[in-house]
């Protein structure tokens, strides 16, 4: 899909990429001549399409984690349990902004670590390399979609379904 | 008049043909190291292709060959089980996930591998409704992952087990344009044989090699006195269809409940009773696959 200012004749760029948020993805994009703005709002079937080709929205950098799409994706799975990461990824672990830590505070403290390393899993899996508040939202949407299996203290459980 | 989507340079910043390209990029980079793809498939379910492909791997690893099994099947996945390595992981690594290493130094991949213990069915998160519309891309996309994300190392064959439906082998050999080609699985049921049939012939549609058929549960060994009867049918359904597509018969493996329990619980039978007939009969498959990689009938 592309966008194209009409009154310019000019392709639009994209600006912004923001969620999946109640599984819609918004996308802003730009008029490189006149700054017109245009706002593309997928439906969760649309954004689960993009989902299941393995690609992201808004561009990637570098080249993404080992089945990546699959861990991300599966609702039920062995991990964090027993899907080992190898020391090598385990150490890279992304950093977290002051925002985020403060949203981690929201966590009863006897679930925090778990829940802190929940988040950072998900980020290396979504290829963020910082932890934002934005992040850790995108992490519990991801739990709360059906069967997304939260971890304690974080969305709600989907494990009858 | 504005511009047409062919004028129109890239997607505006995400870039999703070029990672779609990297995407296959990747998949080369790792298949480029597997010398021959074979794809072991019937169409039908309880035909045996789980079983026939734990055997023929054991078989082929016996001889000295590198091998992998992708277990295809992943609504139905058992194979991680039959080559002893069901309760293992996978471990994720940087340069790919390591596969379960099973005996013979087999490697294997399955979404057992991957999904908790216990009797959990494959499901995807997201929309509840119309999964219809997106999972058959999201199980393709697994499948690309497993042949292109897993470090499988260099290989001599990688043995895929196809799950039951002819129109899996579209997929594959989309994925897997080199796929040298499929081994048809049957049974004696005239029942089994038309949808067999229609297997071999969706492959032969794709210009898919068939490197023949095998008729598995070709007779009962009696446990006790080694007599052979024929409880699931008369023996020839995988003669015939061989003969019909003008392909190759690779012989029968006679059913033997020892060599069926074994390998439910993940024992190299024809490792561990090369005097068996059905080891004997897995041995034979082995050299007629392998001879047909490298005897220059392909």
């Amino acid at each position: 899909m592309k966008l194209l200012c009409i009154a310019c004749d000019e392709p639009m760029k994209l600006v912004e990429s923001q969620g999946p948020t109640e599984g819609s993805v918004a996308l802003t994009f730009g008029c490189p001549r006149c700054g017109q703005r245009t706002a593309l709002l997928t439906n969760p079937g649309e954004t689960q399409l993009v989902r299941s080709l393995g690609v992201q929205i808004g561009g990637r950098e570098g080249a993404p984690p080992p089945l990546e799409m699959v861990r991300s994706t599966l609702a039920r799975q062995s991990a964090p349990h027993s899907v080992e990461e190898a020391p090598g990824v385990e150490g890279a672990g992304p950093e977290w902004t002051d925002e985020a830590l403060k949203r981690l505070e929201g966590a009863p403290p006897f679930v925090r670590p778990m829940v802190k390393k929940a988040v950072e899993r998900f980020a290396r899996l979504q290829g963020c390399r910082q932890i934002t508040g934005e992040v850790v939202e995108q992490a519990r949407n991801a739990w709360d979609a059906p069967g997304g299996g939260p971890p304690p203290g974080m969305g709600h459980s989907h494990d009858g379904d | 008049m504005t511009k047409s989507y062919q004028e129109i340079v890239g997607d505006g910043g995400s870039d999703i043909l070029g990672q779609v390209t990297q995407q296959v990029a990747l998949l080369r980079s790792r298949m480029d190291r597997v010398r021959h793809k074979v794809a072991i498939c019937g169409g039908k379910g309880g035909v045996g292709k789980s079983f026939v492909t734990s055997n023929l791997a054991l078989a082929l690893a016996s001889r000295g060959h590198e091998v992998g099994v992708l277990d295809a099947d992943l609504n139905g996945a058992s194979t991680a089980r039959m080559l002893g390595v069901g309760g293992e992981t996978l471990r994720v690594a940087p340069e790919g996930a390591q596969p379960a290493v099973a005996a013979m130094d087999i490697r294997v991949v399955s979404m057992d591998l991957l999904l908790p213990q216990g009797y959990v069915p494959l499901s995807w998160q997201g929309p509840p409704t119309h999964q219809f519309v997106w999972r058959g891309t999201m199980e393709a996309s697994a499948m690309r992952e497993f042949l292109a994300d897993i470090d499988w190392g260099e290989l001599d064959m990688l043995l895929l087990d196809m799950p039951p439906g002819a129109e899996h082998l579209t997929d594959l050999s989309d994925l897997l344009p080199e796929l040298a080609g499929i081994v048809a699985v049957t049974i004696p049921s005239a029942a089994a044989q038309p949808v067999v049939g229609r297997c071999v012939a969706r492959a032969v549609e794709l210009k898919l090699p068939v490197l023949g058929v095998v008729e598995n549960m070709a007779g009962y060994l009696c446990p006790s006195c080694g007599s052979k009867s024929h409880p699931f049918g008369m023996e020839g359904a995988g003669r015939d269809l061989a003969s019909h597509f003008g392909v190759p018969f690779l012989g029968g493996i006679p059913f033997d409940p020892a060599a069926a329990t074994a390998t439910d619980e993940g024992s190299p039978f024809v490792v561990e009773q090369p005097d068996s007939p059905v080891a004997a009969a897995f041995r034979g498959l082995a050299a007629k696959v392998w001879e047909a990689m490298e005897g220059g009938r392909l």
